[in-house]
């Protein structure tokens, strides 16, 4: 009995050393974490809020309610509703047309290439491979009157071939192609992953029935790589909703406003016009799809994610 | 019959290899184009067609990057201190909260880690304005030790580190307790030896991500005494015209290192984004 009671004093003693322990451990991530997430996310969404220029100072700062959110819900602000409509472009092309190829190099990869190891190393150097760096490459290839693309394209016999990056009309494509060859590593290397948790016996099972490999490909592959073609679209999805750096590099935005996103509204609203209220209240329309599209996948991934 | 069969297949793999062996060539297109044009002089780089071995080899163009008026040796020095402070910086924090997070009991420990997760899904850009304020604030605003104490902190480095460490036996920390060992010392003595190929891992990505990380120094950096190697090249490519060769040369420059990071730690790269993918 007196053990017991001992133990128990202890056993509440240690409790609060062990409290003090991990805050310990804690310390210096939840500085990081309140100073960088917590107070930000809080201060944006009140600024969202507010009509400020940040030149004024703090006392600028004036409340105007839900102001910016209507402005730009409503369609009156012309700029961000090109460059919202730009973002859906963007992801509505990139994720399906990046899935879709990440898919097809991933299986082929997998099962029917010789040196598979090297090939996934090479397909994956251009994710890891500076955004700026290559956006640079790119647009020396792409140069429209003497560039080596527009030499080929010429002779083969197009006669007028794209201006890529300063085409108005091709701008953006080019975003997209730019994006779609950046990020195919990474969706290679994560299917790649996820083909090698389906089990051979089903595809041997096929086989012996006198499967074609279209015929098991569409019938064992699609369904079983569900949970990883759900990750790398929702993921995706997100992605493209940031995209900048590579619009930041390529045209800032041009020409024109063909190639402005919603991140690079954010950036200019913010920090080149300083208007803080549009560009926070702005910012927090793109979490609040991202938001949106999470949960609306989540939701929907029991209707076609199979997990077995 | 068997052996046809069989004589068949291999040269079906064949021929697949060589189409997609093809396919990631065209990949390949615009790096190797790169590298072989930082080799020219500016004369030849628009020959057609494509002359892959330069015609007349030069290593001028690094030469005149590295000695020349330009600043990029300080746009590289500036990137790997940035870089690896970073790094070495984030593994100590993330590895000590996720240690608290997977080993230790205390209160509110699930409510606080799902508010960590949350803010997962938070965009940058949400951030970017009070953190520019704050920053200006604690006059860090234009400085290597406000960006580099800003880039730090992550939420998706504890998030890794916890998913290995909390896979590691409890037994064994009993086993340590017993032995009259403290937290700090099963930390750093059993923990992170036991972690350290996801550590490794968390570094290599930390590494890749904070040397091309674009927007953060665009907005926190001013001075371009203090640009790193993300900013420089933009400055490089307007202050050296349309000197194409030498912007081929600084942009070989620029990935180099990540190159050789990667392939050094290519396993952990692929495995640690293959897993973290696929559990989720």
């Amino acid at each position: 009995m007196k053990t017991f009671v001992i133990n128990k004093k202890r056993y509440i003693k240690n409790k609060h050393k062990d409290n003090l322990t991990a805050f310990l451990f804690l310390l210096p991530c939840l500085i990081g974490f309140v100073a960088f997430i917590v107070f930000p996310v809080v201060a944006s969404l009140l600024l969202g809020f507010t009509e400020w220029n940040f030149l004024g100072g703090l006392k600028g700062i004036k409340f105007i309610g839900l102001d910016n959110f209507k402005t730009l819900l409503s369609g009156k602000d012309l700029w961000f509703n090109e460059s919202f409509k730009n973002t859906l472009i963007f992801a509505a092309i990139t994720v399906p047309v990046g899935l879709a190829l990440g898919l097809i190099v991933a299986t082929v990869m997998n099962k029917y290439v010789y040196c598979s190891g090297l090939f996934k190393v090479i397909v994956f150097i251009p994710y890891i491979s500076s955004v700026v760096a290559s956006v640079i490459v790119w647009q020396v290839m792409l140069q429209p009157s003497y560039g080596p693309i527009n030499s080929i394209l010429t002779s083969l016999g197009i006669s007028n071939p794209p201006k890529w990056f300063v085409d108005p009309k091709w701008a953006m494509p080019t975003i997209i192609i730019f994006q779609i060859w950046q990020t195919l590593g990474y969706n290679v290397i994560v299917f790649m992953a996820g083909l090698k948790g389906i089990s051979s016996e089903l595809y041997e099972a096929a086989s012996i029935d006198g499967a074609s490999e279209l015929r098991k490909f569409k019938d064992i592959t699609i369904p079983l790589i569900s949970p990883t073609t759900f990750f790398l679209s929702t993921m995706g999805i997100i992605g493209s909703f940031k995209v900048f750096d590579s619009i930041s590099v390529a045209t800032k935005g041009g020409p024109g406003n063909a190639t402005s996103v919603v991140a690079f509204y954010i950036y200019r609203e913010a920090f080149e016009l300083y208007r803080m209220g549009t560009a926070n209240a702005a910012a927090w329309i793109m979490f609040i799809i991202i938001f949106v599209v999470t949960m609306i996948q989540l939701r929907g991934q029991n209707k076609w994610v199979t997990y077995d | 019959m068997k052996k046809s069969m069989y004589k068949k297949k291999i040269i079906k793999k064949l021929i697949t290899t060589i189409v997609l062996g093809l396919f990631i060539l065209t990949m390949l297109f615009p790096l190797l184009w790169m590298l072989s044009t930082s080799f020219k002089l500016e004369i030849d780089v628009f020959n057609f067609p494509i002359e892959w071995i330069p015609p007349k080899f030069t290593l001028n163009n690094y030469i005149k990057i590295w000695r020349g008026n330009y600043n990029f040796p300080l746009y590289y020095w500036n990137t790997i201190k940035v870089t690896v402070l970073v790094v070495l910086i984030q593994i100590v924090i993330s590895s000590m909260a996720a240690y608290a997070f997977a080993k230790l009991d205390f209160k509110f420990k699930n409510l606080l880690f799902s508010i960590f997760l949350a803010t997962m899904m938070i965009p940058d850009q949400v951030t970017l304005v009070p953190r520019f304020m704050l920053l200006t604030k604690m006059q860090l605003l234009n400085s290597h030790f406000g960006l580099i104490l800003m880039l730090s902190f992550s939420v998706y480095g504890v998030f890794l580190l916890r998913q290995s460490m909390i896979a590691l036996p409890d037994t064994i920390i009993e086993a340590a307790k017993i032995d009259g060992a403290n937290h700090f010392i099963i930390f750093i003595r059993i923990v992170l030896p036991m972690t350290k190929s996801i550590i490794a891992t968390l570094a290599i990505l930390r590494f890749v991500w904070t040397w091309n990380d674009y927007q953060n120094p665009l907005i926190f950096l001013r001075d371009s005494k203090l640009f790193t190697l993300q900013l420089g090249m933009q400055q490089f490519a307007s202050v050296s015209g349309t000197f194409y060769s030498l912007l081929m040369a600084a942009s070989v420059c620029a990935i180099v290192p990540l190159l050789l990071v990667f392939i050094i730690g290519q396993n952990y790269v692929i495995e640690g984004i293959a897993s973290g993918a696929v559990k989720g």
